[in-house]
């Protein structure tokens, strides 16, 4: 062996050795700041957790894009057809009067609101850019009341590290970490550019997280629990989405 | 490391980094077309400014096929979706992309591989199996130091998170459409520098090249 050689095995196994020290400290120190996903399981983990972490590090309470108002999209553009669940359908027709948003978990107030009480809290208008996986995107006014708003009217405890949110339509569910649910603009939306937000924008509650790509915002919002684990949702991975190989965070 | 040996068989060409390095990115490379012609056959249309969807004129209409039953095409089937494990694909090689990116380029700073190996003027020998030709170095630079970059770069400014902490990420474009664009664009003409390439290898004597990549050194007679 040549002392040329001997020293490129000791260079090449120290360099080894001390990455491998190096990704096992930062994924110890990742877990212990909570920079780890909850979809971190699996082969793509190391991508989702470096992108989760990064993102928080760099990015925390920073604010989405807002658009003037020359730059909505018209006419808006609509993601296929709006829901033909029957519960969506009946409650409709009745002009969502009996639509309820339940709210509970980990918060001293449990409560279910209606519509029309949720139109009474105090408002948010935000002109935001809403850009499907897929590729297509628009922009769009929308109307609703920061979650944040809502999480406080429940008293949601403090040790609650994650909001998970549920669609009428089954297995339709995300959640986001407390940086995006206390996000000023995170909101439970009833309208969209001026007018009620239309069935197939997701009537009469969506979930918009505009720091998110679009199927964050879930439609058609009945639920909300608010909880210091995912575990007991699904497959713990933290949305209806995760299950299906898309990434949980997806501010990407 | 001496990528200017003599003209002995059996010197070094390629240092265990840069080959290292070449190889994880041509992988790295395989994995990213594939999964981004999947993420780009569910809207298999290109825009420019901040929005675009099929209420809109597009910049380009791609002739593929689609994967989403909403997309219109001129073709008859729909495809099935694979953008889930392809994004997540996409994505985890990205950042290891990213970060042998960094590793070549803190070694070419270090080493003055830069420098000595790819700035043109510095002992240009045309055919010669030490040295790069002027266009041959132009190419490797411009592939490095300006498709890389704008590729990270135009893939952030696509990220909503990314761009509502630093907007001008996606501005610098004229919009998210425009970056997702411009990102398409240069995937196109990396294309076009990896045919360029591998053609070029050809020519040369692929046997000797591809191995002098894998080995490190040179072997046999020159051929020039």
């Amino acid at each position: 062996m040549t002392a040329l050689s001997r020293r490129k095995l000791i260079t090449g196994g120290v360099t080894a050795v001390s990455g491998i020290a190096g990704l096992a400290a930062a994924s110890r120190l990742a877990a212990r700041y909570g920079l780890v996903p909850p979809d971190a399981t699996g082969i793509y983990a190391p991508g989702h957790t470096l992108t989760y972490a990064a993102q928080r590090l760099i990015g925390a309470g920073s604010l989405a894009r807002e658009f003037r108002r020359d730059q909505i999209s018209r006419p808006s553009y609509v993601n296929g057809k709006a829901t033909r669940n029957p519960g969506f359908v009946r409650s409709q027709a009745g002009g969502f009067a009996d639509w309820r948003l339940a709210v509970d978990g980990m918060v001293a107030r449990p409560g279910s609101f209606s519509v029309a009480e949720i139109r009474t809290y105090p408002s948010r208008n935000q002109i935001t850019h809403l850009a499907c996986e897929e590729g297509w995107s628009f922009i769009a006014e929308w109307t609703g009341v920061p979650l944040s708003h809502i999480l406080d009217r429940v008293g949601a405890s403090p040790q609650a590290r994650y909001v998970v949110y549920q669609s009428i339509e089954p297995n339709w569910w995300d959640s986001v970490d407390m940086e995006d649910a206390l996000h000023p603009q995170t909101l439970v939306t009833y309208g969209m550019n001026g007018g009620d937000l239309p069935a197939g924008h997701g009537a009469p509650l969506r979930m918009r997280v505009p720091r998110h790509i679009g199927y964050k915002s879930v439609k058609y919002l009945t639920r909300i629990v608010v909880t210091d684990s995912l575990k007991g949702f699904g497959k713990g991975m933290g949305s209806g989405a995760a299950e299906r190989g898309y990434s949980w965070y997806n501010g990407i | 490391m001496a990528a200017h040996g003599t003209a002995e068989a059996g010197r070094t060409r390629h240092s265990a980094v840069v080959r290292g390095t070449h190889w994880t990115t041509a992988l790295c490379f395989l994995a990213l077309i594939f999964t981004g012609a999947n993420i780009l056959m569910s809207h298999p249309r290109l825009y420019w400014g901040e929005t675009g969807n099929t209420h809109m004129e597009p910049l380009l209409i791609l002739p593929l096929p689609t994967s989403r039953g909403s997309m219109p095409t001129s073709y008859k089937f729909v495809l099935k979706d694979q953008n889930g494990w392809s994004r997540s694909l996409h994505f985890q090689t990205g950042w290891l992309l990213v970060g042998i990116g960094l590793l070549y380029a803190i070694h070419g700073i270090v080493t003055a591989h830069f420098r000595k190996t790819l700035l043109p003027g510095r002992g240009d020998a045309p055919g010669s199996a030490e040295s790069y030709n002027p266009s041959q170095r132009i190419a490797y630079l411009g592939v490095v130091f300006v498709f890389f970059p704008l590729m990270i770069w135009t893939g952030l400014a696509m990220a909503p998170a990314f761009v509502a902490r630093f907007p001008f990420a996606v501005e610098a474009f004229g919009g998210q459409q425009s970056a997702r664009t411009v990102h398409f664009f240069v995937t196109v003409l990396i294309l076009f520098f990896v045919f360029g390439h591998v053609v070029m290898v050809w020519r040369a004597g692929f046997i000797d090249r591809v191995a002098a990549m894998i080995t490190g050194r040179v072997r046999g007679k020159e051929k020039s």
